[in-house]
């Protein structure tokens, strides 16, 4: 039993465990039993009892998302896995660990929750850059199959599962699982209507279950320890451990497991190693490019899903951001209102027209040539593209750390306003 | 299914044939997905490893291979990112523009990099030989700023680092130019 | 049924729909982009939101797509709260932060749905002061322009020429907000249907090319409510005038026909109007001394001149030829004249008995004809030999939505409901209905059909009796071919499995046989079906003209055909004949139009175009065009529908009805054809519904008429300021309900009488909804015709069959949209798009001959050789062989059989032909099961 269940075997100075080594350190093992003795309701159960949230942002139970997928007689006979491995979000880094840290862990956890949706295929949707990550995970699915732990009949068990792996070609909203499913079809990646959901009608019009990496790979520790140890690696309320990142003005960036509840600065100061000589601690994101700024004064919350959902903020891929008191705010927020007017994906007008309008104005006061009139067009973009406003959820994310920013660094979007030029050190 | 115009006025485009080592690649995509058109975009790529960018008469190939429109097929290769529908240099220098990199100052590096090749974001140098892509995020911020070059990614990036980079790159060519002589 | 409150106000709605469509049928003033009323939802453009409420206690409520939600009982929503209405001004705002300041010279200007939804949201002051984005333009060919700068990216376009219409070469480019709607490179679009995006595209991008050559804002245009001549759908128009000239042609809402989409020979047709070529006064021809020899010569006359050399040389014993062309009223009135017993209907021998053949079905009970809506719901369709998107193309359209049932009923199952339009297309994915093609070459359908069978006509009478036998074992079949068994065990239990089956064919091979074998397998699908009186059996045919069956009714009663007419002729039996508006070349073989022109019978016609037919009349007077005229169409179904002329043609021009029935030849013109119409309707019980057409059932006087010109409509004191100062007299209506001028009642009684689709804040042709009873609804007290065709005595036994006796070569006649229909032919634009005669062959034919793609052959047939330019096609019957005709070749001495031989290669020609096919758009290769 390790209390690090994801990144146990992980050790980025080495190549990842081969097929031999990782079956040498219990890999597989809890899987071929569970085919052998569970019937795929067991282990939605299991899943279900675990607490385990999905990794991928919203943090969506998935034993309850796995639940909507039709079964029994009048079901569709064909149901896709899908694993979300698009990892594109800024300042996120945690399923690359995952996926050159160790492939086999994936692909246990995907024979498991393709045996509980009773998939016969998965696709794996990588990121297209993820080169490395693209040529482990083709090793490591090779060797599974040669072994037949994938292929047809795994183990004479009865089930069979194929996995596909499919690479991208560089876009940010490919990640929103239902741009996914359009891009794995072929066509232009723009996210589809909910409902209807993906668990009844998705890939193909198969029912289809999208999950991230990272929570794939909790699996296969639930399944081989159970529910009680699962729990219990969490600290708070929250269940199991999480991948944390650190990036920034800091003295050790770097991503590592975490039981969830860990408090944030714990994290910072202890795993990162605090800030880096000469810099202060400003503000920070605490899960990726879409969540709100948290204050110095955040530190001590832990990381869980509602506690940092209280605080105003959410803990989403879990890879902090870190502003330190020497880079511009309002430089570092026009950089990620950049990144999310370009990689809209054009299909609804709030977000399509109006972050580009956001980032105009960025660009203006970053020339030092805003206005005040501007900041307030900035805060109706924070109304018009939020949540419900737009067809997805790219532009609701876009606003959260505009939308902070402009509520404590407004001293900082002023200074920008009729100074000539951003005031801060270049 | 879609269906191919024989006789039309559409096209002025002769499709270029698909090599052999294509064509084999692009059935073994196909025998991973149930419908042909899903593996438009894996063909392109197969295409650009092989062309280094996709012209309009490989993107007319793969369209009449798949049987579906080179419209359509257009459509999603302009959508994305990583489909180069010009040509590039022979290196390209995918470069993270994103928040960590930003706040690791990737601008002082980008800015290095198109004072030393005088190229900037989208363009290609004189020789042909770089072209410098801004990329979202490379999912490698802790060892921010990052860009992918070669297939490589470079991490930690310092104008030295970019020197000895492309000096590196430089001799390389030196040296093919000189075994090409002799 | 469900009650909702909508800021308040309770109504009752259909709780199948989205709430932006039920409150639109209530008549709600809601801003929308993306959502067409034949599209369904996507949820793109966001203009739509609405405040949605839990309960009466929610004073929040929360801000929903009104397109994306599904109306409930009890629902409670606002369109005026200050939130949703705030957020639909951002909407449009940023709609309109990259579009041009371009509506003065924009075509769209005062009829442009983003001008009228920007109003209704009220957005006025440019607040982005940045760049634009801007975008580079295309050529699309000769009926679109483009404008990519004025684009809202509501989708609307690719979702229809895509998804709707089966396009393929029109598509969504790039992303955010530098999306483009184009091709991937400059070209024609192919599309049958690309006029739509005119109507579809809610701004200025895609617009009319042909209009924009001669413009004039909607609201200057004098409209009137027409019917399409292009073809036998009857599909409903509104042509636009100023100046005396056609200007354009939008559609006008049918519930049961077109709907709002029509065809482009339909749309870019008009323009035959505006033509060179019209025939503009009456020419006579005389014998004029010249020098010492009597030379004949054309000398143009006054009307009453021409009027009274009509009665001179139409006075004896004179023979009619009618014409499909032409109007009732006008066909009316030449059998009138003539008698019944000298009127000859003006159409081939076999093309006649097929027609005939085709009433006979249409008339028996049990069977049923379609209409278009009908069709697209139909869930399982069999074509037989009609090449549908090129002879009655809005029908082609109609059967690609039918193919799409199979994904609403799998969508229903999956509790997606209808309108959710993306989500539908995403779980059926390639689901189709069935659609079974029996054709002798691909055809533009295949690509949503689930069986194509290619054919000889022979080989198609072969199939249908194989189905009709096992249907009804009890049907004896003419000539039984043991390989087509299992086909037709696959396609019979596909008809039986359907619970609305439809066969659509048409006369367009003018046979006989196939039209009775279509009968026949109707009926014993009919009878397997224990005659299922609530879903009966569809049988239908497209007709090739906008009058043919009207013509074929009106000579019902004798058993006149046109070679008995060109026999007359021929032996000298008549004193005159008048032939209306008819080019007997295009209607019999050459060498007997021309036996019968040789037999120097004094010759009238009355025509609106030259052509090589008239060019030999001693009298040719000049008929005002179907858009200058009033009069009645009939269309497939047998149902007829009255057209309203759009302005008066400029003297002498005039119906060829008035020319057929002077009062008094000075005091021209005489008769209206609504009294035309009444009194043939009294004389005719078979007829007398026709006098539900007419507008005293309406209870509309002569003062309360409806205009043809909108409130705005300027210019009128000043229009003929050029040539004189008086401000010209209005033409005279006075039988019909429309009158020409601005002057009227604003919001008629019929909406069918529209002239143009506008109310108040609507502006564009999407202001239909205001006089629908509900978004795809009826229109609102209109008149949709009356059909001419009632159920007779039924007939039990199947129809005796002769199968096809055929050479080795069978040939088959090819028809395109652009080109095979003989006036709109004559548009400029439809010329652009347009090829010259050509032979279709297979591979192995072509390998055979040593013929390369686009060389030359030698076709023979008797006597007759012609060279023709070669398409090698992978999809053509075996034993088969196309022919194009374009209007040049005389089908009817191919007809019989040819033979076909190499002709040495011509490097220029070859180059010539090429260029040629390059105008060609057509579907090949599909991945179908071939009949080998
Ligand atoms: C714009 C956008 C981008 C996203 N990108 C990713 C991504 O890169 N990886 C990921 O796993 N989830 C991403 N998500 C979340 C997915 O839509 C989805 O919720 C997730 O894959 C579900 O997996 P989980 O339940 O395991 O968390 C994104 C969502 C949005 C709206
Ligand atoms: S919010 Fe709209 S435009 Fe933006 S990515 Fe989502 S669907 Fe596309
Ligand atoms: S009409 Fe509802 S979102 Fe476009």
């Amino acid at each position: 039993m390790s209390d690090r269940p994801l990144t146990r075997n992980i050790d980025m100075r080495r190549e990842p465990f081969n097929l031999q080594q990782y079956r040498q350190a219990e890999g597989y093992g809890a899987v071929l039993r569970m085919l052998r003795e569970q019937a795929p309701a067991d282990v939605l159960e299991t899943v279900k009892n675990s607490g385990l949230k999905g990794r991928g942002g919203a943090g969506f139970p998935t034993g309850l998302k796995w639940s909507f997928v039709p079964t029994g007689e009048g079901a569709p006979k064909t149901k896709y896995l899908v694993v979300n491995a698009d990892e594109m979000e800024p300042g996120t880094f945690k399923d690359r660990l995952l996926m050159e840290g160790d492939p086999h862990l994936l692909i246990e956890g995907m024979i498991i929750a393709a045996y509980t949706i009773q998939a016969s295929t998965a696709y794996i949707f990588l990121r297209g850059e993820y080169l490395r990550a693209e040529k482990l995970l083709r090793q490591a699915i090779a060797e599974a199959r040669e072994a037949g732990l994938l292929g047809p009949n795994i183990q004479g068990s009865g089930f069979s599962l194929e996995i596909i792996l499919h690479t991208s070609a560089g876009r940010y909203i490919c990640g929103e699982e239902t741009a996914l499913l359009n891009a794995l079809e072929g066509k232009r990646a723009n996210p589809r209507a909910k409902p209807p959901f993906p668990q009844v009608s998705g890939l193909w019009g198969k029912p289809t279950i999208v999950n991230n990496v990272e929570t794939i790979c909790n699996l296969p520790g639930i399944v081989r320890y159970g529910i009680d140890w699962y729990k219990k690696l969490g600290k708070g309320a929250d269940a199991g451990t999480k991948l944390c990142g650190v990036s920034g003005r800091v003295k050790n960036p770097g991503c590592w497991e975490l039981p969830l509840g860990t408090p944030i600065r714990e994290l910072l100061e202890e795993r990162a190693g605090g800030m880096s000589d000469g810099y202060a601690l400003r503000a920070f994101l605490p899960g990726g490019g879409s969540t709100d700024f948290l204050l110095p004064e955040h530190l001590d919350l832990t990381l869980d899903y509602d506690v940092i959902g209280k605080a105003g903020s959410r803990l989403a891929t879990g890879t902090m951001i870190i502003l330190d008191d020497q880079t511009c705010p309002v430089g570092m927020v026009g950089n990620l209102m950049r990144f999310f007017s370009h990689e809209s994906c054009g299909w609804c007008t709030p977000c399509r027209d109006g972050l580009p309008w956001v980032d105009a104005i960025f660009q203006r006061l970053e020339r030092g040539e805003g206005r005040h009139e501007d900041l307030d067009i900035l805060t109706e973009h924070l109304t018009y593209l939020g949540p419900g406003r737009t067809f997805c959820a790219l532009a609701p994310g876009a606003m959260a750390p505009l939308g902070s920013a402009l509520k404590h660094f407004r001293e900082d979007f002023e200074a920008h306003i009729g100074s000539g030029g951003c005031p801060w050190p270049k | 299914m879609s269906s191919q115009i024989i006789a039309s006025s559409a096209s002025t485009v002769v499709a270029r044939a698909l090599s052999e080592q294509e064509r084999h690649e692009i059935d073994h995509e196909l025998t991973l997905y149930p419908d042909k058109r899903a593996v438009g975009l894996e063909a392109l790529k197969i295409v650009q490893k092989h062309q280094g960018w996709v012209s309009d008469e490989s993107l007319h190939a793969v369209a009449n291979y798949l049987e579906m429109s080179a419209h359509e097929l257009d459509g999603v290769a302009t959508f994305f990112n990583l489909i180069f529908r010009q040509p590039v240099g022979r290196r390209v220098m995918l470069f993270c523009d994103s928040v960590s990199c930003y706040i690791m100052g990737c601008d002082r590096i980008k800015a290095h990099i198109s004072k030393r090749l005088g190229i900037d974001y989208g363009e290609t140098t004189a020789d042909g030989e770089y072209t410098l892509i801004p990329v979202p995020c490379l999912g490698d911020c802790d060892r921010a700023p990052v860009m992918l070059m070669d297939g490589e990614q470079q991490r930690n990036l310092t104008p030295e680092k970019i020197d000895a980079l492309l000096s590196r790159t430089d001799a390389a060519k030196t040296d093919a130019a000189d075994k090409g002589d002799a | 049924m469900a009650k909702i409150s909508v800021d308040g106000i309770k109504y009752e709605v259909n709780a199948a729909n989205n709430l932006l469509q039920e409150c639109l049928s209530q008549g709600l003033d809601l801003p929308y982009f993306c959502w067409h009323p034949c599209m369904g939802s996507v949820g793109a453009c966001r203009q739509c939101a609405v405040k949605q409420y839990r309960n009466a206690e929610d004073t929040t409520g929360t801000l929903v797509m009104a397109c994306m939600t599904p109306v409930t009982d009890g629902g409670l929503y606002s369109i005026q709260d200050s939130q949703a209405v705030d957020f639909r001004s951002h909407v449009i705002e940023s709609l309109m932060i990259s579009h041009p300041h371009d509506c003065p010279v924009c075509e769209e200007g005062g009829e442009c749905h983003l001008q009228d939804m920007t109003q209704m949201s009220g957005h006025n002051y440019r607040r982005y002061d940045f760049q634009k984005v801007t975008h580079r333009n295309q050529d699309l060919g000769p009926f679109i322009n483009h404008e990519m700068n004025r684009c809202i990216a509501c989708y609307r376009c690719v979702r229809f020429y895509g998804d709707y219409a089966g396009g393929t070469d029109l598509v969504a480019l790039a992303s955010h907000h530098h999306v483009y709607f184009g091709r991937h490179e400059e070209g024609t679009l192919e599309s049958e249907f690309s006029g739509n995006l005119v109507e579809v595209c809610p701004t200025g991008v895609f617009t009319d090319k042909t209009f924009s050559a001669h413009y004039s804002r909607k609201w200057d245009l004098q409209t009137a409510p027409s019917i399409c001549t292009g073809c036998g759908a009857g599909c409903n128009t509104t042509p636009g005038e100023r100046y005396g000239s056609l200007r354009r042609v939008v559609n006008r809402y049918h519930h049961d026909l077109n709907g709002y989409f029509l065809c482009d020979r339909g749309r870019f047709g008009y323009d035959a109007n505006n033509s060179a070529e019209r025939v503009k006064e009456a020419l006579f021809v005389q014998a004029q001394i010249n020098g010492n020899a009597e030379v004949p010569a054309r000398k143009p006359l006054s009307a009453t001149e021409a009027a009274r050399q009509f009665n001179a040389m139409a006075g004896g014993d004179v023979i009619g030829i009618g014409s499909p062309r032409a109007s009732l009223e006008s066909n009316i009135a030449l059998q009138q004249r003539v008698g019944a017993e000298n009127f000859y209907p003006g159409i081939n021998d076999d093309e006649l008995a097929s027609a005939r053949e085709v009433l006979a079905l249409m008339r028996e009970p049990g069977l049923h004809c379609p209409d278009i809506r009908s069709l697209e719901q139909s869930d399982c369709v069999l074509v037989v030999n009609e090449d549908l998107t090129n002879t009655a193309a809005r029908m082609a359209l109609a059967l690609r939505q039918a193919t799409r049932n199979a994904a609403t009923t799998m969508a229903a199952a999956a509790r997606i409901p209808a309108w959710q339009d993306a989500a539908v297309r995403e779980l059926a994915q390639h689901e189709r209905s069935p659609l079974i093609i029996l054709s002798p070459q691909g055809t533009r359908l295949d690509d949503v059909a689930s069986d194509t069978f290619l054919g000889s006509v022979a080989r198609q009478v072969q199939l249908l009796e194989a189905i009709a036998h096992c249907l009804d074992p009890e049907y004896s079949v003419s000539s039984r071919d043991p390989s087509l068994t299992s086909r037709a065990k696959a396609i019979a239990q596909a008809l039986s499995a359907a619970r609305r089956p439809c066969i659509v064919s048409g006369i367009s091979a003018q046979s006989t046989a196939l039209v009775r074998a279509s009968g026949n397998l109707a009926r014993a699908l009919q009878k397997a079906r224990k005659g299922d009186a609530d879903a009966p059996v569809g049988l239908c045919f497209a007709m090739p003209e906008a009058n043919t069956l009207g013509l074929v009714l009106l000579a019902e009663s004798t058993g006149n055909t046109l070679s008995g007419a060109l026999q007359r002729l021929a032996q000298k039996r008549a004193d005159a004949a008048v032939v209306l508006e008819n080019d007997l070349f295009r209607r019999a073989a050459t060498a007997e139009v021309a036996q019968a022109l040789a037999g120097h019978t004094p010759l009238i016609v009355i025509d609106h175009l030259h052509n090589a037919f008239n060019a030999r009349a001693r009298l040719l007077l000049p008929a005002a065009s179907p858009s200058e005229s009033n009069g009645t169409w009939v269309n497939y179904e047998g149902r007829a529908q009255s057209a309203y002329r759009v302005f008066a043609p400029a003297e002498p021009v005039r119906a060829a009805y008035e020319w057929l029935t002077p009062a008094d030849p000075v005091l021209l013109p005489s008769i209206s054809s609504e009294e035309i119409l009444a009194q043939f309707a009294d004389a005719h019980s078979a007829f007398a519904v026709l006098k539900d057409l007419l507008p005293h059932r309406l209870g509309l006087s002569a003062v309360m008429k409806s205009p043809r010109q909108l409130p705005r409509y300027s210019g009128r004191t000043a229009m003929q300021a050029n040539s004189h100062v008086h401000e010209y007299r209005q033409t005279q209506d006075p039988q019909s309900p429309l009158s020409f001028s601005m002057e009227g009642v604003p919001l008629q009684k019929d909406a069918s009488l529209l002239s143009a689709a506008w109310a108040p804040g609507w502006n564009s042709n999407q202001a239909i909804s205001k006089f629908q009873d509900e978004i795809n609804g009826e229109l609102r007290q209109g008149c949709k015709g009356v059909h001419l065709l009632q159920s007779g005595q039924a007939q039990a036994s199947y129809a005796p069959i002769v199968l096809p006796s055929e050479g080795d070569l069978a040939p088959y006649f090819i028809e395109h949209l652009f080109g095979s229909e003989e006036i709109s032919a004559k548009a400029v634009a439809i010329q652009a798009r347009t090829v010259g005669p050509y032979a279709c062959i297979g591979e192995a034919l072509a390998q055979t001959l040593g013929v390369a793609q686009h060389g030359r052959i030698l076709l023979k047939a008797g006597e007759r050789q012609v060279q023709l330019p070669v398409l090698i096609r992978q999809r053509i019957a075996p034993g088969s062989i196309g022919i194009y005709c374009a209007g040049e070749l005389d089908r009817y001495s191919l007809a019989g059989g040819v033979t076909v031989e190499a002709v040495p290669e011509a490097p220029d020609l070859l180059l010539r032909s090429r260029e040629m096919f390059r105008h060609l758009v057509i579907s090949d290769s599909w991945q179908g099961r071939d009949e080998s």
